[in-house]
């Protein structure tokens, strides 16, 4: 079971030394060096079943992340593998259905996480601080209720729901707009709007409870200086749940980069490549073309632009850790 | 909203029941801009209403098609017709114990590592959190195809307990994290006390702390379990053989291996496996009072 050298480097991890504030458990007094160190570990050692799980089974997955990514590892025959240097990421640089899924990927995130899930996510809240309970039980209920559903419940509703014989084209009929069969015309767009409607709750969760917040003497004085709709909108409220809006970006776009399920199910990337991003792709490569090295390679991308975001993300919490 | 004729003529009284023709101007505008947004949030609602009233429907209908229609005839066949070991009762027994394991792994690990990250200074603390919190924004998928390989190296590959031990790791981080800011507000003052009648730490954690801040474990458990109960990718990636996937892997089978889609049945189970899920939520918010408290915890 994996390499377990690696834990030795763990018993150091959250030893503690004596809380200022607190008393400590043992009556105090002057402690030998040794004493001390034998107290740090042993107040540390709860932390330790976290710290074997994530290095056995996050890092240690990460690392070979890396070393995969530089081999020409295949499904069939894994004692081949041998160490073929930037190959894969050269390989990919020239594959024209690499850029099609970076694109499709960065389509699918601005479209349904930045501009979706995040406009309606913070409409949404705002209105519900405004509307009669009953509305207002009823509207975050059903949008609460598409996030809470397992996610291939989510793209099934979704996948019949955009099907040429589905409810989207019966609507438009209803309305005398033009029709079209969504999941073969216009994939991409499907599965974002899908992933709209799934993904928009917690946008709302957040903005809401970030609303909340702003003291209600603030958005009253302004009213009573006359300040408009939109004047207050842009000079009051945004700029007061502006680290709110940081982390929900944040968020939602690192949980966006990682849809698989939500596209898989509807469309499995198809038709042909038309709704295939990242993880799709690297999905088809490595296990349909049994190309487990390449497909690593893009792994590891998508996983550097993950850690770019998250990192990002800690910069704007950085006050609060 | 015509009525926002001239804003700037009279400032709104301090209270809403100011009395007069300005209270009533007052009032008449605020029924009006109510009436426009409870408008606007219905029109939302009823687009995310609109597949979930096919799922409905669907289910008790014995003829269903791809439109929302009323139940012709209305019956209970598609339920009937899946609940059956192979398609319901085996994938939700399997989704039971690879989700119930997860998750008691995962708040067990968590609940311990929360409470020295919560109760001591360290200079390991710091670098601990951050990378936690770094880890919560990994994307997991891209995780997945070297999860495989490494898995079919140690042989764990289709096993209940391998799938189990990487489920429950990949949720730590943000499970840790959570707790351990539950557990920063129950106050100190009690474990000083059991500190100096000479308890131990993990004496305090459990007779002390974890009863103080048991629907914030709760809350964590109901959370982790749900988000694991609707992962598709981690046992589709790690579970090949059909008699052990979980009810996320087998809804797959629906379409394909058994020739033209049922969609009734399709939707009486996609019932059937979102219930449980949705039953812990309610739990869930009736503990913290409404969803927003939990927006709040999520954003850190």
């Amino acid at each position: 079971m994996g390499d377990l050298t690696v834990t030795t480097a763990v018993p150091g991890k959250g030893a503690g030394r004596r809380r200022t504030d607190a008393r400590p458990p043992r009556p105090a007094g002057p402690l030998s060096p040794a004493a001390r160190a034998r107290r740090s570990l042993l107040r540390g050692l709860p932390v330790l079943p976290s710290v074997v799980l994530l290095l056995l089974f996050l890092a240690g997955p990460i690392a070979y992340c890396v070393y995969y990514a530089f081999t020409d590892m295949r499904l069939t025959g894994a004692s081949g593998a041998r160490f073929v240097g930037f190959d894969n990421f050269t390989k990919a640089f020239g594959d024209p259905d690499f850029f099609n899924a970076v694109w499709l990927t960065l389509v699918f995130t601005v479209v349904s996480s930045i501009i979706g899930q995040n406009t309606l996510g913070l409409g949404l809240a705002a209105l519900l601080q405004k509307a009669s309970r009953g509305v207002r039980s009823v509207a975050s209920t059903l949008v609460l209720a598409a996030w809470v559903i397992p996610e291939v419940v989510a793209a099934y509703l979704l996948y019949v729901f955009f099907r040429k014989e589905g409810e989207l084209n019966s609507i438009l009929s209803f309305l005398h707009l033009p029709q079209q069969n969504w999941l073969y015309t216009l994939p991409i767009l499907a599965v974002s709007v899908a992933n709209v409607w799934r993904g928009t709750a917690f946008s709302m969760l957040v903005y809401s409870a970030a609303l909340k917040e702003i003291p209600q003497e603030i958005t009253e004085a302004a009213e009573v200086d006359g300040a408009g709709r939109w004047h207050r909108l842009w000079h009051i409220t945004l700029p007061m749940i502006r680290r709110s809006i940081g982390t929900n970006l944040m968020l939602n776009t690192l949980q966006t980069l990682s849809v698989f399920g939500l596209i898989f199910v509807m469309t499995r990337g198809g038709p042909g490549n038309k709704s295939q991003t990242l993880p799709l792709y690297m999905y088809e490569q490595a296990f349909q073309n049994s190309l487990i090295g390449y497909g690593t390679a893009v792994a590891l991308m998508l996983l550097v632009v993950g850690a770019l975001f998250s990192v990002l993300y800690l910069r704007l919490l950085r006050t609060e850790v | 909203m015509a009525v926002i004729a001239s804003p700037k003529a009279a400032p709104p009284p301090r209270t809403r029941r100011g009395g007069g023709a300005l209270g009533a101007r007052h009032r008449s505008r605020r029924s009006t801009e109510r009436a426009v947004v409870n408008a606007l949030l219905l029109l939302i609602a009823l687009c995310f209403l609109a597949p979930l009233l096919w799922l409905f429907l669907a289910s008790v209908n014995g003829t269903a098609g791809l439109r929302i229609t009323a139940p012709d005839p209305m019956t209970l066949d598609n339920f009937r017709a899946v609940l059956t070991t192979d398609i319901t009762y085996l994938p939700m027994l399997n989704g039971l114990v690879l989700c119930g394991g997860a998750t008691a792994l995962c708040v067990t690990a968590s609940v311990l590592a929360a409470y020295p990250l919560s109760r001591y200074e360290s200079r390991f603390k710091r670098p601990f959190l951050l990378t936690i919190l770094f880890a919560t924004g990994l994307p997991i998928t891209a995780v997945m195809v070297p999860v495989y390989g490494m898995f079919v190296q140690v042989d764990l590959i289709d096993t209940m307990y391998g799938t189990i031990l990487f489920l429950g790791t990949s949720s730590l981080p943000f499970a840790i994290w959570l707790t351990k800011n539950f557990m920063d507000g129950v106050p100190l003052v009690l474990e000083e006390a059991a500190w100096t009648d000479g308890a131990s730490g993990m004496q305090t954690l459990r007779r002390v702390v974890l009863p103080l801040m048991w629907p914030g474990v709760t809350v964590v458990t109901i959370f982790t379990f749900i988000m694991m109960w609707g992962n598709f990718f981690v046992p589709f990636f790690l579970l090949l053989s059909p008699d052990q996937q979980p009810a996320s892997v087998s809804i797959f089978t629906f379409f394909g291996s058994r020739g033209t889609v049922q969609y009734g049945q399709l939707a009486a189970f996609s019932m059937l496996y979102s219930m449980p899920v949705i039953l812990l939520y309610v739990v869930m918010s009736r503990l913290i009072g409404g969803g927003s408290a939990l927006g709040g915890a999520l954003k850190g």
